[in-house]
């Protein structure tokens, strides 16, 4: 056993906890000689034993003085090394074979020629706007950056963008209009339990961050409280001092509802609203029309509970409003997260100390991944593609002529949905739509109506199986480089184990094509060679990471961006862990309150599809399951999907625990095993969306879009349900 | 409230250009139901003000006078013809007033001038004229113990006027509750120092002085006895504004006869909100309203507009629970006490003006037949009350009063048609809340 050990952080959400690895001494038969260290592993042999293909070449050690978990991890994290095993793993790339229609094993050279020329081709005869480019937010700040140029400079294609699409979108929209600055949480994780009041919306940490749960739990111990606004009783709600159970699709509602008591109780904050916003009568008058009796019409939660949030947030000394994807995966998703944006200004909860708005973003690196250019309409440092100053910049770190730039490009779901038509060709990377995309059947057939697909994934994800090529990528214990977790905190992985020989990181992948299509030089396969390019790239952009150097982030536990390099002869920047203390980000320094109302959901029930769905995540698993469902652990723990039902839902159409329940909607029909339960309310079913296959709760979701975000509406639409056939 | 909904609602939709309103009242748009408020002073006049969309054209303090549908033009009192090609009724409705003795003074000249020190409670200006009347010590009857009569009764008695509240019927707002539940109610203004008296017949004013200067004194009951007052507030409901539609020759009965198109008989000429009638039924609250106003802002941006071939949706009425919320003062910091009512139907609060709130709902058929099941939660330590009424397996009505935990549940029985659930008590129970 190893007692060296390689400080890192998890590779699933957005907490990005910290955590040590302890590689393991390679496997007694024949390789007496496999050292400790990490470079010694690097260079462990190509043919393994059989009993070492399932076993994890490293285990998870804690790691307690990273300030954001202290140690503490998810059954997720501690055994997110046994995705590492080649027993599951993708260990050579693959090509599907023209005669036989299967994928078979290819060299490195013949899959990158392949992808390469795929990708050359469809430019060539459709043009390159037809070529695209499809991320994730789970790759690093390095890989995120260098997609985005390799779409942008060598396929020089609009037709970029990523699965962050669907996580926290609704809530970047917002933050920019209200505070002209987008980053998850204006504050760290700490200061929660420093607050006195935090409102929870649509948010479920108990199940999806449970390591984040203690700082919930930190706050109540402190006499601070917990306010959950879900549909559903959650393991988090059950914390709570006060449960707020909308219907699916009102948090925007409720919000107004709350703002209106604000107003009608005299809880404004006068010279907070006077001094430091803007709008303030118009988003008064939006509140005025929605009166506290009209709120409980629409929501369901009555006056006094909506009263008495309002009695926990305003009379606290200072108080939070965090959002997570509840609120956010709505067609109206951006001006639910307004709405609550509005309540924090007008009671003077935000640019002050433990006060303000959040987003609990949910993926790894969902922020980082936005702020540097996988996303349609921006380069790195969260540029804007269509600001000419924004274009020169880049342009010139790039060494291309900003005319070349193309510009803003569809939107995730667009993108998907284009593809086979306007876009013909697709790469895409650390992403798996057919799983995580809604309406997913309709989804999956564009994606096989395309001319050609690579796809650069870890395993053999149900996207990637469905693939022209498929490269198998290192993961996050088998390579360094830069994470920003939901704090805005830049934080670094560093390289514990080496990759299988079969096996390119991301940024060998780009290296590599990028030299097929003209490129020999700009990719570099060095991470820390590609983030010194980043910092240039961002340097003076919204979001500056010129001042973060992996020296830095290693000394200082990370760095919190914005973060501008000062030259040397001024004293480096200490990065910033709050924001907006002195001003808001924008021309005037003013937040904007932006006037909304609420609409009904795109879907509403109806007699045909009486009953609301709505999705979500459990412990065990993470997004589409592509790692999760290949550890025996969490599968025991999350074995598969289920149909979360009342039971007076379940008597209604004649079901018992365990029966299979069809859930249909517009889009199709998810057949799982009845879960009855009185934590959701009568009239909306939960499906857990980790799963392919008939329990795909995908197939079932509504891809109508946020007209600001582009956010679809995960959240919430129509479903009628029947007893199933046992299969 | 239905029109200017209407209009933010076309606006959103994209569909508001070309838009012309017409309102009678010089204010800014406003929220009705908070006038109550105002008159209690907890908030300035302002914040009741309603969003005004961009884009339509507003010709505030102007009265529509008269529609020539052959021209499809409205004539408005300043002389303007606004011509339309679809025209929108939203006239609402206005405050009854009793027939009282000495409440007209000049017989035939139309609309009754009231004398000094008598305001119906309907509008922004009755708001305005009573706030400044409304002074401690300040002697008041409001005639009428219903929805309306409550609510300025309790906004009154807020400001420390001394309210007598008179109700006809033999308890407090007798449309919507029971007695069980009326008399919790009262014992809750009565602590707020409101004389209710049911039973209790105003049938005139006493007034002194004649012509412009008269002035209220007080009241006459039918037994006989007067009360001295220096304010009468008449509270005996509204009554739908159809007097521009019944000229035009519309079909008139109890308001405006609307299909489920929400159109008139002339297809050009819709009605929306508390004028209009739909399938016999008036609904005179602020929900059905928008309701309304939300469906025919669809239909009327629907391509084609209402009379095109597209699919438009179609009003087939509302069901919503009454609801009544009663603020005090404005609470500040520190938790609102509650009344509690003692065994002998009186009832002490905690303290003066701890700012304590009754929450009411009710809805449908609340007397329980002798057919009829009910399901009745009492806990008269609390003030809390909730019966439903079952009839054949269905929900008919109910009320719940000081602990509203069950409303979200109830309300989605009532409105949304659904099943009961196997044990309807669970109607009675609560959707999450504390912990």
């Amino acid at each position: 056993m190893s007692t060296t050990t390689v400080d890192t952080h998890c590779p699933y959400c957005a907490l990005q906890c910290g955590m040590r690895l302890a590689p393991r001494a390679a496997p007694r038969a024949g390789h007496a000689s496999a050292g400790a260290s990490a470079n010694a592993v690097a260079e462990a042999p190509a043919e393994a034993p059989a009993d070492a293909v399932a076993e994890a070449p490293a285990e998870v050690v804690e790691r307690p003085d990273f300030p954001v978990n202290r140690g503490a991890l998810c059954g997720k994290g501690r055994t997110a090394p046994a995705v590492l095993s080649r027993a599951v793993r993708l260990t050579g790339p693959l090509v599907r074979d023209a005669a036989s229609g299967e994928l078979v094993p290819a060299s490195w050279d013949e899959a990158l020629d392949r992808t390469a020329a795929g990708l050359a081709r469809t430019a060539e005869v459709h043009g390159r706007a037809a070529v695209g480019v499809f991320g994730g937010g789970g790759l690093t700040n390095e890989k995120a950056y260098l997609l985005g140029k390799f779409a942008r400079a060598v396929l020089r294609t609009p037709s970029i963008d990523y699965n962050g699409r669907f996580c926290m979108s609704s809530a970047a929209a917002a933050h920019q209009r209200a505070f002209g600055l987008d980053r998850g949480l204006p504050f760290p994780l700490e200061d929660i339990p420093r607050s006195g009041c935090v409102i929870l919306v649509g948010s479920n940490p108990a199940e999806t961050m449970p390591p984040a749960l203690r700082y919930f739990t930190e706050l109540r111990e402190n006499g601070g409280t917990l306010v959950v606004v879900d549909p559903r009783r959650t393991r988090t709600a059950e914390q709570a001092d006060l449960h707020l159970r909308p219907r699916p699709g009102t948090d925007l509602a409720l919000a107004l509802g709350m703002l209106h008591l604000v107003v009608t109780e005299g809880r404004v904050d006068e010279a907070f609203v006077a001094g430091r916003t803007t709008g303030w009568p118009q988003a008064r008058a939006a509140a005025t029309a929605h009166w506290p009796e009209l709120v409980e019409r629409i929501t369901g939660v009555p006056v006094p509970q909506l009263r008495e949030a309002v009695r926990m947030f305003c009379d606290a000394p200072s108080s939070m409003v965090l959002t997570a994807r509840g609120p956010e995966q709505q067609a109206k998703g951006t001006d639910t997260v307004g709405a609550w944006i509005n309540l924090c200004l007008a009671t003077g909860r935000a640019g002050r100390p433990y006060s303000g708005y959040g987003c609990l973003t949910g993926q790894g690196n969902g922020q980082g991944g936005r702020e540097h250019g996988q996303k349609a309409d921006q380069l790195p440092g969260y540029r804007r593609l269509d600001d000419p100053a924004a274009r020169a910049h880049v342009a010139a770190v790039w060494g291309v002529d900003p005319g070349d730039l193309p510009g803003p490009g569809r939107s995730a779901y667009e993108l998907l949905d284009s593809l086979g038509r306007e876009v013909r060709a697709l790469f895409l990377s650390g992403s798996n739509p057919v799983v995580s995309a809604p309406d997913a059947a309709r989804v999956t057939g564009r994606i096989a109506s395309l001319d050609f697909l690579a796809v650069a994934d870890v395993v053999l994800s149900e996207t990637a199986a469905t693939a022209d090529v498929v490269l198998p990528v290192a993961q996050w214990a088998e390579e360094t480089g830069t994470m920003t977790n939901l704090e805005g905190r830049v934080v670094l992985r560093r390289r514990a184990v080496a990759p299988p020989p079969g096996v390119r990181t991301d940024l060998q992948v780009l290296n590599g094509l990028a030299a097929r299509l003209g490129w020999e030089e700009g990719f570099p396969v060095d991470p820390e060679e590609a983030f010194e390019e980043l910092r240039r790239a961002s340097a003076g952009g919204p979001a500056d990471y010129s001042g973060i150097t992996y020296r830095r982030i290693a000394e200082e536990e990370g760095v919190f961006w914005p973060c501008p390099e000062t030259g040397e002869a001024s004293a480096p920047h200490p990065g910033t862990p709050r924001l907006f203390l002195d001003r808001f980000a924008t021309p005037d320094g003013r937040a904007r309150f932006v006037p909304v109302s609420h609409r009904p959901s795109a879907e509403e029930p109806d007699a045909e599809y009486p009953v609301f769905l709505t999705t979500g995540r459990v412990s065990a698993q993470y997004q589409s399951g592509a790692q999760t469902r290949r550890v025996d652990e969490l599968n025991a723990a999350a074995p598969g999907p289920f149909v979360q039902l009342h039971p007076q839902l379940a008597e209604q159409i004649g079901v018992a625990e365990g029966d299979p329940v069809a859930v249909t909607s517009r889009r199709g029909r998810a057949v799982a095993p009845a879960r009855i339960s009185r934590d959701v309310r009568p009239d909306t079913v939960f499906m857990p969306f980790h799963w392919a296959g008939e329990g795909r709760a995908n197939t079932l979701t509504n891809p109508a879009l946020d007209p600001v975000s582009r956010m679809p509406e995960f959240k919430v639409c129509a479903v009628r349900l029947e007893p199933a056939a046992r299969a | 409230m239905a029109g200017v909904r209407l209009v933010d609602r076309l606006a959103a939709l994209g569909a508001a250009d070309g838009v012309t309103v017409i309102g009678e009242e010089p204010h800014a748009p406003y929220n009705r139901l908070l006038l109550d408020g105002v008159l209690a002073g907890r908030y300035a006049p302002e914040v009741v003000e309603l969003p005004r969309p961009d884009g339509p054209a507003y010709l505030s303090g102007v009265r529509a006078v008269r529609i020539d549908r052959d021209d499809a033009a409205v004539v408005c009192d300043n002389g303007d013809r606004v011509p339309y090609d679809t025209l929108v009724l939203a006239t609402g409705s206005s405050a009854v007033l009793p027939p009282l003795r000495g409440l007209s003074g000049t017989a035939g000249t139309g609309s009754p001038r009231l004398p000094e020190g008598v305001r119906t409670f309907r509008t922004m200006d009755d708001c305005l004229a009573l706030a400044p009347r409304a002074r401690p010590g300040v002697r008041a009857v409001v005639v009428g113990g219903g929805l309306l009569g409550v609510c300025a009764a309790r906004a009154l008695a807020s400001r420390g006027v001394r309210v007598v509240l008179a109700q006809r019927g033999g308890h407090l707002m007798d449309r919507h509750l029971d007695p069980r539940a009326a008399a919790l109610l009262r014992a809750h203004l009565e602590s707020l120092g409101v004389e209710v008296r049911t039973g209790c017949r105003v049938r005139g004013l006493l007034v002194r002085g004649s012509g412009e200067g008269r002035a209220v004194e007080g009241v006459e009951t039918a037994d006989g006895s007067r009360t001295e007052a220096d304010l009468v507030v008449p509270a005996c409901g509204v009554r739908p504004r159809t007097g521009l539609a019944a000229a035009a020759g519309l079909t008139v009965r109890r308001g405006i006869v609307v299909d489920d198109g929400l159109r008139t008989d002339d297809p050009r000429i819709h009605a929306i909100g508390d004028c209009a009638e739909h399938r016999g039924t008036v609904h005179g609250l602020a929900g059905p309203a928008r309701d309304q106003a939300d469906l025919l802002a669809r239909r009327l941006a629907a391509p084609g507009g209402a009379g095109g071939t597209g699919r438009v949706p179609l009003y087939r009425g509302s069901r919503v629970l009454t609801r009544l919320t009663l603020t005090g003062p404005r609470t500040g910091t520190g938790p609102a006490t509650s009344p509690s009512a003692a065994g002998d139907g009186t009832t002490t609060t905690a303290g003066e003006g701890t700012g304590d709130v009754f929450d009411l709902a009710a809805f449908g058929e609340v007397a329980a037949g002798p057919e009829d099941h009910e399901l009745l939660l009492s806990d008269a330590t609390r003030g809390a009350y909730r019966k439903v009424v079952l009839r054949d397996g269905r929900l008919v009505g109910g009320i719940l009063l000081g602990d509203l935990a069950a409303v979200g549940t109830l309300a989605r029985t009532w409105e949304g048609g659904e099943p009961l659930p196997g044990h309807p008590i669970h109607l009675l129970t609560t959707d999450g809340g504390h912990r």
